[in-house]
């Protein structure tokens, strides 16, 4: 797909990708909103510049694979991929509706394109990135593996098993994205089970770690290809973001994590994101 | 006894040279290492095609997701442990990563059963077929000698498109299937035919209702034998066939009654053709330490068990028909 490197134009799609996240939570009825929203930055800057893949093909073998490990955030990768053109835009407002393909969580079993497996079950698709990620290595193809992880996501023991399985195979080809927004359901991630020092922790799993702000577009794109350029261990990117991102009342507030937007409220978003 | 044992075997031996056999064949297979490759017969696979072994530690979670990330890619992982850790303690990343992607990938489940023996409870699997069942998707597999284990391997790797659970023993038990036999997954295995009534048993067990058959044909009953080697998809024709023809069964399993191999033939027994079960199995409770013989004989599921509840089914029978 054609790579787009004007900051302006990216940031024009991610204002885009966050009215149909709004849009679509608010037509399912529920879903979470705070996450996709926060996220919205770190998809656009993947799917319009960085990653090697294409619409059209949606299989092509040698594409970059992206794990989504936190299914819940579906609502923003969904509409990055319609708006990347994997499937028409209307679609979105079939979200968690019966028959639709956009699960509540990802269910590759429904058929969307672009969707590279089901998820939802938190801690287990970094995984999945080391089994994509050595079988690249087998057939010395240098496709890159992304994934995306929350930071709550990281208090499961299963991430770290994975963490040290990647260093240990000297799995350079991923690249680990975290969605540093300090919040989780329950509230602060210090409250709830604090993660610092993040970056020490990834260090000492043998991870390079990177830090970046999660809503500059051109801070993105550059470490995220800082990271694939990297050689000898896998990649983390922590990257600060602000949960609920382009709407500034629900900015930081953790209750907006699995909230849908009332029609009064879906005005009035769209409204603060135009203003943004 | 019209079965010959051309030896004692472990089943896990079986498993590894399957593994090897389908190592040769399809350069796609990729085994993974949680540590304990020589007691789960992956060190076999190991020493061929050591490029296409990956250790991976004791980290049963991460071995199952990594396996489903090699299936997305297009290989076809397997993924070898004892069966408590591997059924159990990943359930959560079988049932998302491998089940609901449906990916080709092959559980091994060691240490299956009571027989394991001297390790104790902790080691013997006991809930695996219960819980490997009820998940969308898979397949269960539970081979009854080494001879079967190796060519059920195979079978699995290169008959099935979506995940497989297959359980096998550590202890020797007789190998008498035939080499050239027709193994089909889905495919009860009728081994010796009878018309008073059924076993149906799986895994070590099929060697014990054999021994169990033999001595009802001494008390003049005919007891059909048959290895239901796969639990999942089941042989429903199989089930109701002998069911219909001769009104009794007793399954045979080393595993919880609860749930396990008895619970899937009661299903389909109950929905169609509905005749007196027995069912051998562990009771709803924990193993211990002991050799593998004594430990069948202590909870129930020896050959004199099933001839035990062969007569107690023969006897409900014989009540059903009455009425
Ligand atoms: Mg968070």
């Amino acid at each position: 797909m054609k790579q787009i490197d004007n900051i302006e134009e990216l940031r024009k799609i991610s204002k885009e990708i966050r009215k149909d996240v709004l849009t679509s939570i608010n037509a399912a009825g529920s879903g979470h909103t705070g996450g996709s929203l926060g996220l919205a930055d770190v998809f656009t800057v993947l799917y319009f510049n960085v990653l090697n893949h294409d619409p059209e093909n949606p299989n092509w073998a040698d594409r970059d694979r992206l794990v989504l490990s936190i299914g819940h955030v579906a609502p923003v990768h969904y509409a990055t991929l319609a708006r990347a053109g994997y499937f028409p835009l209307k679609e979105l407002k079939t979200l968690r509706k019966l028959g639709s393909r956009l699960q509540g969580h990802p269910g590759k079993d429904h058929g969307l394109p672009g969707l590279e497996l089901s998820s939802g079950s938190l801690g287990q698709g970094l995984s999945i990135a080391v089994g994509m990620a050595l079988s690249a290595k087998i057939d010395k193809k240098d496709r890159q593996i992304f994934s995306i992880h929350g930071d709550g996501e990281l208090q499961e023991g299963s991430i770290w098993e994975a963490a040290m399985s990647a260093s240990h195979h000297k799995l350079d080809n991923i690249t680990a994205i975290i969605d540093r927004n300090h919040v989780q359901i329950d509230g602060k991630t210090t409250d709830v089970m604090k993660l610092e020092s993040l970056s020490d922790k990834w260090k000492s799993f043998g991870w390079n770690v990177i830090n970046c702000n999660g809503h500059d577009h051109n801070d993105l794109i550059n470490v995220l290809n800082e990271a694939k350029n990297y050689k000898g261990k896998p990649s983390v990117i922590i990257a600060e973001t602000i949960m609920g991102k382009g709407v500034k009342s629900i900015e930081n507030n953790h209750t907006w994590h699995g909230k849908a937007p009332s029609d009064e409220e879906l005005e009035n978003f769209v409204l603060q994101l135009e203003i943004y | 006894m019209i079965y010959k044992n051309r030896g004692d075997k472990p089943t896990k031996t079986g498993f590894g040279e399957g593994l090897v056999d389908a190592g040769f064949d399809n350069k796609n297979v990729i085994a993974l290492g949680a540590d304990i490759t020589s007691s789960v017969g992956v060190n076999l696979f190991a020493e061929k095609f050591s490029k296409r072994f990956f250790s991976l530690g004791i980290a049963e979670q991460n071995c199952v997701g990594v396996a489903a990330g090699l299936a997305l890619s297009g290989k076809i992982p397997v993924f070898s442990t004892y069966g408590v850790f591997a059924a159990l303690r990943a359930a959560d990343q079988i049932r998302i990563s491998v089940c609901y992607n449906n990916l080709h990938v092959l559980i091994g489940g060691a240490h299956a059963g009571i027989s394991v023996g001297p390790d104790g409870a902790t080691h013997q699997a006991l809930e695996d077929i219960a819980v490997m069942r009820v998940m969308p998707n898979m397949t269960v597999i539970s081979p009854c000698d080494a001879t079967q284990t190796r060519i059920a391997v195979k079978a699995a790797i290169e008959k099935v498109n979506g995940p497989v659970y297959l359980r096998f023993g550590r202890n020797a038990v007789p190998d008498f299937t035939a080499t050239d036999q027709k193994f089909k997954i889905g495919k009860a295995d009728v081994l010796q035919d009878g018309d008073d009534m059924s076993i149906i048993a799986t895994g070590h067990l099929v060697w014990e209702a054999l021994k169990a058959a033999e001595k009802l044909w001494k008390i003049g009953v005919g007891a059909r034998v048959i290895n239901l080697h796969t639990i999942k998809p089941i042989d429903k024709n199989e089930i109701i066939k002998a069911a219909r023809e001769t009104g009794a069964i007793v399954t045979a399993e080393e595993h919880q009654i609860a749930g396990g191999m008895g619970s899937a033939v009661a299903e389909v027994v109950s929905e169609n053709h509905h005749v007196p079960i027995e069912f051998i199995g562990m009771k709803d409770s924990f193993g211990e330490s002991g050799q593998p013989e004594e430990l069948l004989k202590k909870y129930g599921m020896s050959s004199e068990a099933i001839f035990e509840a062969a007569k107690r089914v023969l006897k409900k029978k014989r009540i059903s028909t009455l009425i």
